[in-house]
């Protein structure tokens, strides 16, 4: 058996899990970049959603809120809401990653949905692969995504009309890819159903954005009792 | 600063701090389980609400346009386990026609 430093796993096997994963969640930035321009965000401030805020749902959401008319803080309060799951990744990760001062703020920008979900799948490797492919997909991520998203941003701002090339059309088709592996169960697809619904019955009488922060009263309806 | 400006930098500090909060708190408040169930149906209510709102609307006012036949034909995509980019793809491909069709 193959020993590094002591700890004892295939670096190689993580790796190529981790990348195996970044890669293609990294080409998808391009879709971000490109919605994001076709919504009227600059490609300045759609690189800075990608560097700074790093996580699809949450900028896909902003991007979207924006685009439909409507005020920061809903874009804000949208895309904080979507943001809460990584919090609870972090809460599970932590006592496996062990972070201390300062990797903790930086491990936190990289807590997404891939590299806890990487480094969950590492979990009959030991604890030091489950850290080593969080490290690792994080990173991966986070380098393709922002350089697939500038390369999205880049190409949309040349082309036009978005709504010629379908752009506007392939934002709600991402939150529905984002969606579907969700959807596992009744409760989840009731709810998801339920909260199509009431958000655009409530468009035509509340401000844009808060229709979709109302349908959070379908997640506490649905969620407050076991069955 | 521009609303955009502000919605962009405003949403990056939140979720950031979201972020580092699970680093920072104790991680025993897992184990109520009401608040896990309602934390998954968060992201579940809001992606829906942002499927609906994005094909359906525009600018408060509801309508039934091309982005419809992208989003019946994301659907079928997602229905066969289409990998991600082609059901974008598929989607945005269809849209665009049916625009420049001006149907």
């Amino acid at each position: 058996m193959r020993q590094n430093s002591g700890v004892s796993f295939d670096r190689r096997a993580v790796l190529r899990d981790s990348l195996s994963v970044s890669l293609p969640v990294g080409t998808y930035g391009a879709a971000f970049g490109a919605a994001s321009v076709a919504a009227g965000f600059s490609v300045a401030q759609t690189c800075a959603l990608s560097l700074l805020l790093f996580s699809g749902a949450s900028q896909f959401a902003v991007v979207g809120v924006m685009a439909a008319g409507g005020s920061a803080i809903s874009a804000i309060a949208t895309g904080g809401l979507l943001g809460i799951r990584n919090g609870l990744y972090a809460l599970r990760m932590s006592p496996i990653l062990k972070f201390s001062g300062i990797s903790k703020f930086l491990g936190a920008q990289i807590t997404i949905d891939e590299s806890t979900g990487v480094a969950l799948s590492q979990e009959s490797r030991g604890e030091p692969a489950m850290r080593y492919g969080f490290i690792s997909t994080g990173i991966g991520v986070f380098i393709f995504w922002n350089l697939f998203t500038l390369i999205g941003a880049v190409s949309a701002s040349s082309i036009g009309d978005p709504s010629m090339w379908g752009l506007d059309a392939a934002v709600p088709a991402a939150f529905l890819g984002l969606l579907w592996p969700r959807l596992e169960s009744n409760r989840k697809r009731f709810a998801a159903l339920f909260s199509a619904l009431l958000a655009i019955a409530l468009t035509p009488y509340l401000p844009a954005g808060l229709p979709i922060i109302a349908t959070v009263s379908i997640a506490l309806i649905f969620g407050w009792r076991s069955r | 600063m521009t609303s955009l400006w502000i919605a962009t930098l405003g949403a990056s500090l939140v979720c950031y701090l979201l972020k580092l909060a699970g680093f920072l708190i104790p991680s025993s408040i897992l184990s109520k389980p009401r608040l896990v169930r309602i934390n998954e149906l968060i992201p579940v209510v809001l992606l829906s609400s942002l499927v609906s709102i994005q094909t359906f609307t525009s600018e408060s006012e509801l309508l039934i346009d091309h982005r419809m036949g992208g989003l019946i034909v994301a659907f079928i995509a997602l229905k066969f386990k289409a990998p991600f980019p082609i059901m974008m793809l598929a989607a945005a491909f269809t849209s665009a026609i049916i625009y420049r069709l001006g149907i």
